[in-house]
């Protein structure tokens, strides 16, 4: 044995290498196949981030497929729903860089809710089928509602409806939904102080 | 003496008490309008339940609690309901919220009402429903439902009843003169409290020790009983329920836990009254002690105000100046809000109106930058991080915030009043934590839109699965169909039987090729048989109605006769027809060959060359017969279509039809042709007989 190793130590050492390598890939390949990961986790992580408003603003068919999407490398400024914040959240998950929504996908509105002018509703199901949650209430030839709580303002009821008779409104804010707003950063050093109010005088 | 801790943090700021606690509490008296929000409270809004137009007495319900987590609302004043609608609401938010509103008829004249004899012959949830119905909602600030507050499981144990007799906030000083006007009245609540909470340990009364005259007068009420009355340093601030329990038990609330957790449960002095009130005198909650201080006000003192009672209604009774008020506050100077108008009414957790002059509290100078000193850190009764919170905050990282505690905020202003740089860092916690709110909801109904729209996607796959199931199956089918036929093949099964009907025929009469005559005598035979049969069976059904003396005995008969006719008119056709195409095939075809006239045997391949033959045999005939024979022939064919011609022309006349010209000139040339045809016949005759 030493024999061999010191008249061929080049092979040895091959040997050796291969003796390491083969049970080592070995063991590797069979964890593999044993602990094989179900699903994509990245997308799912995506997903648990985008806002789930299934507008398909993102030109993919819903938040999932685009979650898949970004998870391959698809740029992450696409969801004008989600906006900033889940720009940023994405950015934080995938270690990327933020970068501004990209305008050609929408931009980041206030949110809206569906509202279907009732009377003017000629029963037609066709928001029915288009709404992704479904949040639109109603039959064939019977007046078609939206629920509220229900809707995400993804606004594609809005292009189906053949007689225009849905709005999309801003979600007005209630006693109950009124929050304080953050400060205005009015941070000025002190010398600044006086110039300021001359300014505004 | 009782043992007290201290609390982190806290702040000393300028107490400005005495202004208002001079003077004995005043009655407010009654305003000419009364403004009732529906929602006084933390919960869910109350609903009204009177009508415009409605006359209400002093203490009736005008608004009814809707669920658990919500208390009703009560007529402060007897009088009429003039509108129920949006109006301005005190809160920060500046809007208006659905309202009851009552003009008063000045008679300020009682609901019928009673308490109850004795509180202690009373189940606890009896007890708990009059709190509830009397509509009292913590008088502290927040406005939590007592009776839910109230309403301790059976598991739960409680060690100790605190009531919160602090007023730790500048210039509030609405408890300090209740306690010191109407002690009795409040170790009385304190009485019900403890019979309804039983706690196992003891009852503690926390009072500031700023407050001597409240303190000696608790302590005088309270004699002989097992309440304590504790008195502890002034420090902002301490009256926060969880500070309070931490200086008073020296056991800290769990971060996002509640009093109950660590056995404590903690009521307002206000709050103790107005059950005392709801149980010994049956009144609901219909008013309450408001401060109405600062220098703005020449009158600086508290009054017991009618719930509804517009602000501005306390200050004229205080000789406001406008012009002298920087702004308006709501509450303490600490926690309070800025009320942009007067016309909002004194609701349930008012306690206090501050009209302050500029010198007195001026505005706060702009922000600058933190210093990062570390007074926010030092002042925080919540030990909190202010500054990290307030970098946090301002960089939206709303996880790092929820991990530094934010949600333990109480919001309590010390470390902006600490501040050297006049940062407003309550506003900026207060922003953050109703965006972290906020982005939870949406977290919550971003959940729920991807179940519904997963669930949605499943039904849509579903339906599709079950339309390809069903489209697989019609296929399948479509298949098994076209494997049974395929056993006689529709195409291969036509090719056999032409093939078998081609061996046939040839076997059978190798002379005859027409197919065409063969099938035509099949078909008429086959049609004689089925009218034969038929006949056959109308004969039986007719003699079987003859036998019933059926009503239908006649319409049997007509159609035996009519069948009878057409058995006959087939069996003529076909014999006709075998007249016509002698054929002797078999045992169906007939030996009429030997009858027929001699051109007529010549049997040739098909129709065309029949007809051919037929034509030729007739040239043939005519050619054999003599002029004079052809001659006379063609006489009688005109005068037979003549005659044909006169009858359709007497029948076109008879019915005056609109062809009469046309058949009339037909008529003429017939004759015309006739004249000539004799011409002919005769000149013949005469040139024959003239010739021998």
């Amino acid at each position: 044995m030493t024999e061999f190793i010191s008249q061929y130590p080049f092979l040895a050492a091959l040997l050796a290498l291969l003796a390491l390598g083969i049970p080592f890939g070995g063991l590797l390949g069979f964890a593999a196949v044993k602990f094989k990961t179900e699903g994509d986790p990245i997308a799912d992580q995506v997903e648990a981030l985008l806002p789930q408003t299934q507008c398909g603003q993102c030109s993919y068919p819903g938040c999932r497929p685009y979650a898949e999407a970004i998870a391959n490398g698809e740029a992450i400024n696409k969801c004008p729903p989600g906006g900033e914040s889940t720009i940023q959240a994405l950015a934080d998950l995938l270690d990327v860089e933020a970068v501004p929504l990209d305008a050609e996908h929408g931009e980041e509105n206030v949110k809206t809710v569906a509202y279907i002018r009732e009377d003017e509703c000629i029963g037609c199901t066709k928001c029915i089928q288009a709404c992704p949650v479904d949040a639109i209430l109603g039959a064939a030839k019977q007046m078609h509602t939206v629920i509220i709580s229900e809707c995400t303002g993804c606004d594609l009821c809005v292009e189906p409806c053949p007689v225009d008779c849905i709005d999309m409104l801003p979600v007005e804010t209630t006693l109950q939904s009124w929050s304080w707003e953050l400060p205005k950063p009015a941070e000025i050093i002190a010398t600044d102080h006086s110039t300021e109010k001359e300014v505004t005088a | 003496m009782i043992k007290v801790w201290d609390i982190h943090g806290g702040i000393h700021p300028q107490e400005n008490k005495n202004q208002s606690n001079q003077r004995p509490i005043e009655s407010a008296g009654i305003p000419d309008r009364l403004v009732f929000p529906l929602s006084q409270h933390i919960g869910v809004p109350a609903v009204a339940i009177v009508s415009v137009g409605q006359h209400v007495l002093k203490g009736e319900m005008i608004a009814g609690a809707k669920g658990m987590m919500s208390v009703p609302v009560h007529a402060s004043t007897s009088g009429e309901i003039v509108a129920i609608q949006d109006h301005p609401v005190p809160h920060p938010s500046t809007m208006s919220a659905p309202c009851v509103i009552l003009k008063p008829d000045g008679k300020d004249q009682w609901i019928e009402h009673q308490g109850v004899e004795n509180y202690l012959k009373l189940e606890k949830n009896e007890l708990l429903n009059h709190i509830r119905n009397a509509g009292i909602a913590g008088m502290g600030g927040a406005g939590f439902p007592s009776a839910v507050k109230l309403n301790i499981q059976d598991e739960q144990i409680v060690e100790t009843l605190i009531i919160n007799g602090t007023e730790c906030e500048p210039y509030i000083t609405s408890d300090d003169r209740l306690m010191r006007e109407r002690a009795n009245e409040i170790v009385a609540g304190i009485k019900i409290l403890e019979h309804l909470i039983n706690p196992t340990k003891k009852t503690l009364v926390g009072v500031e020790d700023n407050k001597p005259e409240a303190l000696a007068a608790l302590q005088q009420a309270a004699d002989g009983t097992d309440i304590d009355i504790v008195s502890f340093p002034t420090k902002y601030p301490s009256g926060g329920e969880k500070q309070l329990i931490q200086i008073l038990t020296g056991k800290e609330v769990p971060a996002g836990g509640l009093p109950a957790d660590v056995g404590v449960v903690c009521q307002n002095i206000g709050t103790s009254l107005a059950i005392y009130r709801a149980i010994a005198h049956g009144e609901p909650l219909i008013s309450r002690i408001t401060t109405v201080t600062g220098n703005a006000c020449e009158r600086n003192t508290n009054y017991e105000v009618l719930l509804g009672t517009p602000v501005s209604f306390l200050l004229d009774l205080c000789n406001f100046h406008q012009k002298n008020c920087s702004r308006l506050i709501m509450g303490g100077p600490m926690m309070g809000f800025t009320l942009e108008n007067v016309s909002v009414p004194i609701v349930k957790t008012s306690n206090c109106i501050l009209a302050p002059t500029a010198d007195e509290l001026p505005l706060s100078t702009p922000s600058q930058a933190c210093i990062r000193c570390g007074m926010c850190a030092e002042v925080c009764p919540a030990s909190l991080l202010p500054q990290q919170l307030y970098w946090f905050s301002r960089g939206k990282e709303y996880e790092k915030l929820e991990a530094h505690n934010l949600m333990d905020c109480i919001e309590c202003g010390a470390c902006s009043y600490a501040c050297p740089s006049n940062i407003p860092l309550v506003q900026y916690y207060r922003a953050s934590k109703a965006d972290i709110r906020q982005l939870k909801q949406d977290a919550i109904k971003a959940e729920q839109s991807k179940m519904r729209f997963e669930a949605r996607q499943e039904r849509l796959d579903r339906q599709e699965a079950e339309k390809e199931a069903k489209r697989k199956a019609r296929k399948l089918a479509a298949e098994e169909r076209a494997r049974d036929n395929n056993k006689s093949d529709p195409i291969q099964a036509a090719i056999d039987r032409a093939k078998a009907k081609k061996a046939a025929i040839d076997s059978d009469k190798p002379i005859v090729g027409k197919t065409s005559a063969l099938l035509v005598r099949q078909g008429l035979e086959k049609t004689l048989t089925n009218i034969e049969n038929r006949l056959l069976t109308a004969t039986e059904k007719l003699r079987q109605a003859e036998q019933e003396n059926s009503a239908n005995v006649e319409a049997f008969r007509t159609s035996v006769e009519k069948t009878n006719i057409k058995c006959i008119k087939a069996k003529q056709e076909l014999d006709v027809f075998n007249a016509d195409n002698p054929v002797s095939s078999g045992a169906s075809s007939i030996p009429v060959s030997i009858s027929m006239p001699a051109e007529k045997k010549v049997l040739t391949g098909d129709a065309a060359q029949d007809a051919i033959a037929k034509a030729l045999a007739k040239r043939d005939a005519a050619s054999n017969m003599t002029d004079e024979e052809r001659l006379q022939n063609a006489v009688t064919a005109i005068t037979k279509r003549l005659e044909k011609a006169q009858q359709k022309l007497t029948v076109e006349k008879q019915k005056n039809g609109e062809h009469i010209e046309l058949l009339a000139s037909a008529v003429t040339k017939l004759e015309l042709k006739l004249a000539d045809a004799n011409d002919a016949y005769l000149q013949f005759r005469q040139a024959t007989n003239n010739q021998p």
